[in-house]
């Protein structure tokens, strides 16, 4: 895993959101989603171009069911993006990194 | 003129990649222009990218993962001097010679050119449709079906594809809808078989679906009868769609020979009907549709290219003769 992403628990979740003071990508996750996996490393590379403008988290929603149903999350990989302590954008589905600069674009 | 090269593939599925691993053996050094990343079968891989056991696939005696199987075609034509770009072209035109492929801004010229950009699954075309996608209507059931644990959800569609995710969602939801619009089914025997046997499975005969209930998350699909008219409203929390496919050929419109689907149609072997563009896989075949039939016809579109290759003058190298030393 890349420098600048990080994993999130449901229960640093919460904590981590509200002290957060740059944007938060939360990457909700699991091992046995295809497009999830494929979509991880340009998520890498984006955090590590991006550093001090936003920070990627993955959420494995194996693991932490909380969340994922917290913020209904129904379909994997999703992004949600966090500014603020506010759930402030939802991108659903694997993208080539072009189109995920895209809807970051607001962000960055 | 520099780097023209023997030839492109267009698309990375079993024909492309299969078309990869004979061409990079013949010494054409290919280029794969694999697609772009995206939760539809329309990506690097293709369709099976998105399946979990391929049974049929011979050679493998317990099955195998189908990304697994993929990630194999793509690292063995990798071994043989495959070169990859993950981008999707852009355009193309089939009319000059050496022929032009775009990406974007990158243009690549190449003597011949196999397309095997495969086909992707069908929508439905429904109101809200697109705007459910991860709010209860799915693209991937690989992806989604966890998030159903005991819900009730409902597959459209017949086929095998639809009796395979069926059976595969019954894993995490209580209850699967298969709502298809005949009485009888076109998938094959034993597929059919696993999903009557299956207790969680209901068949919703005679029926389509005509509105998806829901603002901000799926709630229900209304299903109109075919027979009588009737219609009803099934409570469900997710949709996977499995109704066929359309082929992925809107980059060669007006280009190359398609049937009134869209198919392309391919002559002695895999030839189109442009000299040295070769089609493979399913985006010339919707009868078969099976990864072994594209990985079959893709190992006949690299012998149709490396032959047709090899009767022509070699243009390239005569264009190329230094005029400014």
């Amino acid at each position: 895993m890349a420098e600048g992403v990080d994993v999130l628990t449901d229960s640093t979740f919460e904590e981590e959101v509200a002290g957060a003071d740059v944007t938060m990508v939360v990457d909700f996750w699991a091992e046995w989603c295809g497009p999830c996996r494929m979509v991880a490393p340009l998520l890498d590379q984006i955090a590590a171009e991006n550093e001090g403008k936003l920070r990627i988290w993955k959420l494995n929603v194996d693991d932490n069911p909380v969340s994922a149903r917290k913020y209904q999350v129904m379909s994997i990989p999703t992004l949600l993006v966090f500014k603020d302590g506010v759930a402030k954008k939802r991108i659903v589905g694997a993208k080539a990194k072009a189109a995920l600069l895209n809807d970051l674009s607001e962000f960055l | 003129m520099k780097d023209v090269r023997d030839v492109i593939i267009i698309g990375s599925g079993p024909a492309g990649l299969t078309a990869a691993i004979y061409t990079a053996r013949a010494n054409l050094r290919p280029l794969v222009i694999e697609g772009e990343l995206s939760s539809t079968g329309d990506q690097p891989g293709g369709q099976l990218m998105l399946t979990t056991e391929v049974e049929n696939f011979p050679g493998f005696i317990d099955g195998i993962q189908g990304p697994a199987l993929m990630g194999n075609f793509r690292a063995q034509a990798a071994r043989f001097g495959a070169e990859f770009l993950t981008e999707k072209v852009t355009r193309v035109d089939l009319s000059v010679r050496p022929f032009l492929v775009e990406v974007g801004d990158l243009a690549f010229r190449a003597r011949a050119v196999i397309v095997s950009t495969g086909a992707k699954s069908k929508m439905l075309g429904l109101e809200n449709e697109i705007k459910l996608i991860g709010h209860g209507v799915s693209t991937c059931a690989t992806c989604d079906g966890f998030f159903f644990k005991g819900e009730t959800i409902a597959v459209v569609g017949g086929g095998d594809s639809a009796l395979e995710e069926a059976t595969f969602l019954t894993k995490f939801a209580s209850k699967v809808y298969v709502i298809h619009r005949r009485d009888s089914l076109r998938a094959s025997k034993i597929m059919q078989e696993r999903a009557f046997k299956n207790e969680r499975v209901e068949f919703v005969w005679d029926s389509v679906p005509v509105e998806l209930v829901g603002d901000t998350m799926l709630e229900g699909v209304k299903v109109r009868n075919v027979k009588t008219g009737e219609e009803t409203v099934l409570e469900i929390a997710g949709l996977f769609v499995a109704i066929g496919h359309v082929p992925n050929t809107s980059l060669f419109v007006g280009q190359l020979d398609m049937d009134e689907n869209g198919y392309l149609v391919t002559t002695t072997g895999s030839r189109t009907n442009v000299d040295g563009v070769f089609a493979a896989g399913d985006v010339a075949d919707h009868v078969y549709r099976q990864a072994i039939t594209a990985a079959g016809t893709g190992c006949m579109s690299a012998i149709d290219a490396e032959r047709w290759l090899e009767s022509q003058p070699h243009e390239a190298e005569i264009l190329e003769t230094p005029t400014e030393w």
